[in-house]
């Protein structure tokens, strides 16, 4: 489903004096569909930055990124948008919410923008919010005064609210308390059960082993310093 | 039972562009308002122009509309009747019809783009009289429908604009635009000179109203949040020229080029 050939990255600071600072090159691997591959690796081996290249929301300098039949390297960006809508889901850590729109039409809108009639979308919606226990009380506002933790549970429901065949996980699980946990695990596990292709960073070690059935070690395409 | 809102369907990859825009040149005497513009517009998308003041955004802007003449270059329109025409060698009668129908211009300062001596009511019901309204009733009926979209009360109908807050103003004139469903809008600087609360009102609108009624948008603005929150798609522009051009996250979570690197870094943290 998700297949990466000698992907490689570097940042050009052009405001520091042109820097180019080569972060990832010859990452190569595949996912398939019903398997979830954790990419591991120390705090700025580029876990983050490989997992934003797939999604196109960094651009890679060479390499072919395939999610489905999109090379994600070299797309246009209405073709990433089509894919980001229907195939390739993203939780990121952070929530960007929109200001003035409720919970519940937050976490239905992947749903919506996918065909799926409203009052499907909704009652999926709901469901999800109330397994990661968000108060009923709260559908009904906007997400953007809740506490860190609600959000992140907000933008998880959003996250698998439509059933995308190939999905982005960036630390599912930081700062959950046991029960939420427990429900974002389950989560991924339904997803893989349906025959999603999943990559995520998980830096809890006990969630990793129970959902992820590979690791890759991204520091193995961390390119070599040059001083 | 209520009416029910069809959600909009997933946008299929079309192979005909809605607008294409070819080398578009513009110069002002000696120096350049814009120059070696080129890009396709497909149904659907919502594009942004950002750059600092001065970089050539709504000469583009008001050059692809045709309110100022264009050196040279072509913006190629797929037109209901005869596909893919250049609007800039249009005849005029053509050129108004079409702004009229299926474009729709939003100024940045509404009482350019409104008729300040006329009832709100009747600057939405003016657009439909021009392409061929003639039911009161009909006309009234839809005035009262947009104004409710754009959450201006049904009482305020028969004001004046003049009467109406700035935000109200823009709001209005965005009712007047959309009201024939036209398939592209151009914007110029939609939420500025509004204040930020009000801003989010507007955007939120926009952002409903272009998914539910598909519409492709050109959205000039200096703002970068707001291109992120309306826009597929972004183009960086510097002193006339494109610097850069990508999917609108990428953009501005990686940017290429210097000048963009220095805009993006500019932007004040709240």
């Amino acid at each position: 489903m998700i297949h990466l050939e000698n992907v490689s990255k570097s940042f050009t600071l052009h405001n520091q004096g042109a820097a180019v600072i080569p972060v990832m090159a010859g990452a190569t691997f595949d996912v398939a569909p019903g398997e979830c591959v954790a990419l591991i690796g120390n705090s700025g081996a580029g876990k983050s930055t490989l997992m934003r290249m797939i999604y196109g929301n960094y651009l890679s300098q060479s390499g072919r990124i395939m999610v489905g039949d999109v090379d994600v390297a070299t797309a246009e960006p209405r073709e990433i948008i089509a894919l980001r809508r229907a195939t390739l889901g993203y939780v990121s850590q952070f929530l960007r919410v929109v200001p003035r729109v409720p919970t519940v039409e937050v976490v239905a809108e992947p749903l919506l923008s996918v065909g799926t009639p409203k009052e499907v979308a909704f009652e999926r919606a709901r469901d999800l919010l109330a397994r990661l226990n968000i108060p009923e009380t709260l559908w009904s506002l906007s997400p953007t005064t809740f506490s860190g933790g609600e959000q992140q549970r907000v933008n998880i429901a959003r996250g698998f609210a439509h059933t995308y065949p190939a999905m982005l996980l960036d630390e599912p699980t930081a700062s959950l308390d046991a029960t939420n946990r427990e429900t974002v695990l389950t989560l991924i596990e339904e997803a893989k059960a349906r025959g999603a292709a999943i990559i995520g960073i998980f830096h809890d070690a006990p969630a990793r082993a129970r959902v992820a059935d590979r690791e890759i070690d991204v520091s193995d395409f961390t390119p070599a310093k040059v001083v | 039972m209520s009416a029910q809102i069809t959600p909009p369907l997933p946008i299929p990859l079309l192979p005909v562009p809605l607008l294409s825009v070819k080398d578009i040149h513009k110069t002002y005497g000696g120096r350049i308002g814009c120059t070696d513009v080129s890009f396709d517009l497909y149904p659907g998308e919502v594009m942004g122009i950002v750059g600092e003041s001065g970089s050539g955004k709504s000469t583009l802007l008001n050059c692809m509309a045709g309110h100022i003449p264009t050196d040279s270059g072509q913006v190629l329109f797929d037109t209901r009747d005869r596909g893919l025409i250049d609007t800039l060698t249009m005849s005029e009668p053509e050129r108004r019809m079409l702004a009229r129908t299926d474009w729709a211009f939003v100024h940045q300062h509404a009482r350019d783009g409104l008729r300040m001596s006329v009832s709100a009511g009747g600057n939405v019901g003016e657009r439909l009289m021009a392409v061929g309204a003639r039911h009161y009733g009909d006309i009234r009926a839809q005035a009262v429908d947009w104004l409710g979209r754009v959450e201006i009360d049904e009482d305020r109908m028969d004001d004046r604009p003049s009467a109406f807050s700035g935000g109200m103003q823009q709001r209005l004139q965005i009712a007047r635009n959309l009201v024939t469903g036209p398939r592209l809008v151009f914007m110029d600087e939609p939420t500025g000179g509004l204040d930020v609360s009000v801003q989010a009102r507007l955007l939120d609108l926009l952002r409903g109203l272009v998914r539910e009624m598909g519409l492709s948008a050109i959205i000039v603005t200096h703002d970068l949040a707001v291109v992120r929150l309306l826009a597929d798609r972004l183009m960086v522009m510097k002193s006339g020229h494109v610097v850069e051009t990508g999917l609108t996250d990428q953009v501005l979570d990686d940017p290429q080029h210097a000048y963009t690197q220095l805009l993006v870094s500019s932007v004040l943290q709240v």
